[in-house]
């Protein structure tokens, strides 16, 4: 517990330093804070006993916070939390180290702001009390907001404006969803409290109805954080707005949280709603893949395209969630980290590309590889990571996600409430093709061909920086190159530890099948019912 | 009512106030300049005395023998009237007598005991403090009636002297009016309220209506003076039908003056109507359904039910919906006092221990973040006028980033971002609110909140991120820097306090102490007769 807590608090002391230092000190500072954090979060990682179990560790209860409503400090991880902080705590480094150039003027700020940002969204993912897990899950918009709106590009108010109201609005509904839950809980056990396993044991017990509502209103919160369409039109315009280090969080890991939030809400708390609304969602997923991906082909801004990319890629993950089987389940846990890696990679590069000549357009830009060969071959195997080539990491995850879908289909047999199956497998794959299709694309037109470059040529406009990558930007790609092609070559060890949880948090879908059969024959035999008296009383009145 | 000697001993706090109110009328009048700046650390140490009383003198075994309806609600907002009092003192301290205190100084005028209003503002502070403090320990309905016009005769005048423009004028002859309207539409509440019970003592009326209640269901007298009392005191927690006043008065208001009129007016009308709601109690009441059986109903009975959604559901909507239009920064919080009353107005219905819990703890929050924002206002000027365009506020992080952020924080606080105060008091809100099955005001509520952040927002970022305009560029910080003390202190304490949550929520509890036992054993699903007087049953 202590080694969570270290990894929490240690960008928050850091940004208390960052805003007491001068502004040279501030990203070294700032870079050693998140070097500790991530020390410590693999420290626990690695005496981490709930590997292959699905449960949470450590179990016991934190200090309570408010006594009243039950609110405690408690914090934990299972490895799908882990998992999703680990990669938190991994880029956080990578994105300070990646932002000494790029980020100019009011610099302590940056920093501190982006250490509040990465210590909030490790709280997230390490809260088991609800309530703690909103105070990190809603704290992420305070950081991002500002940092999109000093740093950003020239319509950086509207965006960071738009991405806090949708935020807000979605999750204000998933805070009313959590009271709702440990009100419930209060009422049968008598006593308030907000403790995430014990609200979906209560959840699950919930009437249907009432649940069908709960997986609305926490679905609502968190489909505008993944985003799915359409409560999707904030990230593009936030993604094309953010400073570099704020995109590649934003992407890595804020989204996640729409996802992970899924995973730990929405899906195991309300079986009977998810059952009942996951076709809904697994339209609106394949809507969101085909038209982002329509999108990107016609994008011409390469940050831009990135951002709709998400969209699509993160509607595939959502896909192979609400497929309710463990193969879609798994893949999508596994799709979450691998996105985080290659797109996060993929915004880096593109940053780096535009410290460079400050233009995103794909129409000036072209024929880099010539003047960049090292940025171009980074940029390639991200690219290739996130088409999901085969052998990189992105390969696995879209592929488990579209398995799940494939065999989604309720034979009885599986127990698993899955309504999908081919048919939308195949839809959902056409988005893949697209996806090659437009990420090949960009990469024929800014990587290969002729040269091009900006008429102004401000190519040089950063004295400091070379043609191609300095040492200090392959440090920040390097490990990234590493973790795609290391997860695409052994995804099993990582797969294996995902596998339990998936079960678990599916734990309840078939005894829902179950009981969803025996509601429609209830249903049928008081229907049966219902025609008997009809006719009794028309014999009456004939008698 | 023999119960003299104890309910001194209660009024102990506002005996004391009273004795300061007068020295500083008197010292206001002082020639030496020195006794007259003294003066507001003067009402802020009188403050600190009464606070020091309040412990010591409101007892629990006193307050039950003074037979007060809910005998420890004084417990909990009589140290927040004092605490936030303080504050406001801070906030106000220096921008009285502004410009004839400056004159004096500079020798251009010499002193003259006729134009100086210091004395007398703050003796109308403390007189409204006072006011809202005797509340807490109303036994009838006269005794309400006097306190709340003791809460509000002075707020007129502080209005027109606090900064003594033609605008304040024109704000409190608007003020004053409505004021006095709103009085007629209580008194006339009270009048039928009487007319029904019998009583003008909330005890007996309390044992009345419990008897009814019990009987054939309230009388409906006795309903339509208690929603004329509400309607009636809506003006003072700036709630629709009556909160047309806010936005004009508060703009024309002197902004240190609009500081105390978003809060103690407030406070003492949500006191006033905790009290009184709670002699109808929320549980007990039954309905007459089709067959003419009487069916046990939870919460108050249907027609002031009907009525308090309809004003919480009309103030949150109206108040956030008409912040959105503004580009004044005080119109804005205007709108904003009155979305919070809408918000707190949730807490009314539910009732029930949570429900006043929840208004006593949201009230805390309330103050404590409204005060930093209008504090912050008040700490900074523009030509040596106050704010009033949120555009003036652009890009004040560079020259005044402490204010700038002050007002950000205040801003993310109001809107129900966690960590800060805010999101706790609305997160108790909302647990009152399903404690009361209240579903669809919270769905409400939540929705409101969503719309309140478009506005918040621009509170929070235009400081921190607009870049600076020419009229910003001019902004600057008042001479005196006991406004920005205040402000920081109110900023601090919104970030500080939510991790002190548990005194806090244990300070809030206590109000409900002696009929804890009653509501709390009896959730409000539950109606068992008789409610929140567990000694109505023994009188006739």
């Amino acid at each position: 517990m202590s080694l969570i807590w270290t990894s929490i608090l240690m960008p928050i002391i850091g940004a208390a330093l960052v805003a007491v230092s001068s502004s040279k000190l501030s990203r070294s500072i700032a870079l050693l804070a998140t070097l500790g954090s991530l020390a410590a979060l693999t420290l626990f990682a690695f005496e981490f006993p709930a590997w292959n179990n699905g449960q949470y560790h450590p179990l016991e209860a934190g200090p309570a916070w408010l006594d009243a409503a039950g609110i405690r400090l408690s914090v934990g991880f299972d490895t799908v939390s882990l998992l999703l902080a680990l990669l938190t705590a991994f880029l956080m480094p990578l994105c300070i180290l990646g932002s000494y150039t790029a980020v100019t003027e009011r610099v302590k700020e940056y920093y501190g702001w982006f250490l509040l940002l990465g210590a909030s969204i490790l709280l997230a993912f390490a809260a088991r009390d609800a309530i703690l897990f909103y105070v990190g899950y809603e704290f992420t918009l305070v950081p991002m907001t500002i940092l999109i709106a000093v740093y950003g590009g020239t319509e950086r108010r509207v965006a960071s404006i738009k991405m806090f109201l949708y935020t807000f609005l979605g999750s204000m509904f998933m805070l009313a969803a959590i009271i709702y839950v440990a009100w419930e809980n209060r009422v049968s056990t008598g006593a308030w409290t907000f403790d995430i396993d014990t609200l979906t044991a209560t959840a699950i017990r919930l009437p249907a109805s009432a649940q069908y509502w709960l997986f609305a209103s926490l679905m609502v919160g968190f489909a505008v954080k993944v985003p799915l369409f359409p409560l999707h039109t904030w990230l593009p315009l936030a993604h094309d707005q953010a400073p570099t280090a704020g995109s590649v969080i934003l992407a890595s890991a804020m989204l996640k949280l729409g996802t992970y939030g899924n995973y730990r809400f929405a899906l195991p708390m309300a079986p009977a709603g998810g059952t009942e609304l996951m076709v809904v969602v697994a339209v609106l997923s394949i809507i969101a893949i085909i038209y982002a991906s329509l999108i990107c082909w016609v994008q011409t801004d390469a940050k831009k395209l990135i951002a709709y990319s998400s969209v699509a890629h993160l509607g595939l993950c959502m896909l192979g969630l609400f497929a309710l089987n463990p193969v879609g389940a798994e893949g999508a846990v596994f799709y979450m980290v691998n996105h985080g890696l290659s797109t996060g990679a993929l915004f880096l590069c593109i940053g780096m590309f535009y410290e460079r000549y400050h233009t995103k357009d794909t129409d000036v830009l072209g024929g880099l590889a010539k003047k960049m060969p090292v940025w171009a071959s980074f940029m390639v195997l991200f690219t290739f990571a996130s088409i999901g080539l085969p052998g990189l990491n992105g390969f696995i995850g879209e592929f488990l996600c579209l398995g799940g879908t494939f065999i989604a289909e309720h034979d009885g047999q599986s127990g698993y409430p899955g309504v999908l199956g081919p048919r939308f497998a195949v839809v959902a794959g056409l988005g893949l093709i697209f996806a090659a299709m437009y990420l090949l694309i960009l990469l024929g037109k800014i990587v290969w061909g002729p040269l091009r470059e900006p008429h102004h040529d401000a190519g040089h406009a950063h004295a400091c920086l070379p043609t191609d990558l300095n040492a200090r930007e392959i440090l920040v790609l390097t490990p990234l190159a590493v973790a795609c092609i290391w997860l695409g070559v052994q995804p099993q060890p990582m797969l294996k530890a995902i596998e339990p949880c998936a079960t678990r948090m599916l734990a309840q879908y078939p005894d829902e099948v179950q009981r969803l059969k025996e509601r429609e024959a209830q249903m049928a035999s008081e229907a049966l019912d219902a025609t008997n008296l009809a006719q009794v009383p028309q014999q009456g009145g004939a008698r | 009512m023999d119960a003299i000697g104890p309910r001194l001993m209660l009024l102990a706090p506002e005996i004391l106030l009273f004795g300061a109110a007068v020295v500083a009328a008197v010292l206001g009048l002082s020639r030496r300049h020195a006794v007259r700046a003294f003066l507001p650390i003067f009402t802020c140490l009188a403050l600190i005395a009464s606070l020091a009383l309040m412990p010591i003198t409101w007892t629990e075994a006193r307050a039950n023998e003074a037979q007060l309806v809910l005998p420890m609600l004084g417990a909990f907002i009589k140290p927040l009237l004092a605490g936030v009092g303080i504050l406001l003192v801070l906030v106000s301290a220096g921008s009285v007598d502004r410009g004839f205190e400056a004159a004096v100084a500079r020798g251009r005028t010499t002193f003259d005991p006729q134009r100086v209003v210091a004395g007398e503002f703050h003796a109308f502070f403390l007189f409204s403090v006072i006011g809202a403090m005797l509340l807490c320990s109303a036994t009838d309905l006269i005794w309400i009636f006097l306190a709340v016009e003791l809460v509000s005769l002075p707020t007129y005048i502080m209005v027109a002297v606090g900064g003594a423009s033609r605008r304040s004028g024109e704000a409190a002859i608007k003020y004053f009016f409505l004021g006095a309207l709103s009085t007629a539409v209580f008194l006339y509440g009270f009048a039928m309220i009487y007319g029904s019970t019998g009583s003008l003592e909330l005890d007996n009326i309390r044992t009345a209506l419990a008897a009814q209640a019990a009987g054939s269901g309230i009388d409906g007298v006795a309903l339509a003076g208690l929603i004329l009392a509400v309607l009636g005191f809506c003006f003072k927690i700036t709630a629709v039908p009556m909160h047309f006043y806010a936005p004009d008065v508060y703009e024309g208001a002197p902004t240190h003056v609009t500081a105390f009129l978003a809060f103690v007016p407030k406070v003492a009308g949500f006191v006033v109507l905790v009290v009184l709601l709670a002699c109808v109690g929320w549980t007990g009441h039954s309905l007459v359904d089709g067959d003419g059986v009487r069916v046990p109903y939870a919460g108050l009975p249907t027609p002031l039910t009907a009525v308090l959604w309809m004003v919480a559901v009309l103030t949150m909507t109206l108040g956030n919906v008409g912040a959105l239009l503004q580009s004044s920064v005080k119109r804005m919080l205007a709108y904003s006092s009155i979305a919070h009353s809408g918000y707190l107005v949730i807490g009314l219905l539910s009732g029930g221990a949570a429900g006043i819990e929840a208004i006593c703890f949201y009230l805390l929050a309330y103050g404590i973040m409204t005060t930093a924002a209008f504090a912050a206002l008040v700490a900074l000027e523009r030509r040596g006028e106050e704010i009033n365009e949120i555009n003036d506020l652009a890009g004040l992080r560079q020259k005044q980033p402490v204010m700038a952020w002050m007002l950000a924080i205040s801003g993310a606080s109001l809107v129900g971002l966690p960590p800060f105060l805010g999101f706790f008091g609305k997160v108790y809100l909302f647990v009152a609110a399903f404690e009361a099955d209240q579903f669809a005001l919270v769905v409400i509520a939540v929705l409101n909140s969503a719309v309140s952040a478009l506005y918040y927002l621009r509170l929070a970022t235009v400081p921190l991120v607009a870049p600076p305009s020419a009229r910003s560029e001019e902004v600057e910080l008042v001479p005196t820097r006991w406004p920005w003390i205040a402000a920081v202190v109110c900023g601090i304490g919104t970030v500080i306090l939510p991790g002190f949550l548990n005194p806090l929520v244990r300070a809030a509890e206590v109000t409900t102490k002696p009929v804890a036992d009653v509501t709390a054993a009896a959730p409000s699903a539950d109606p068992s007769p008789a409610p929140l007087s567990s000694n109505a049953s023994e009188r006739p």
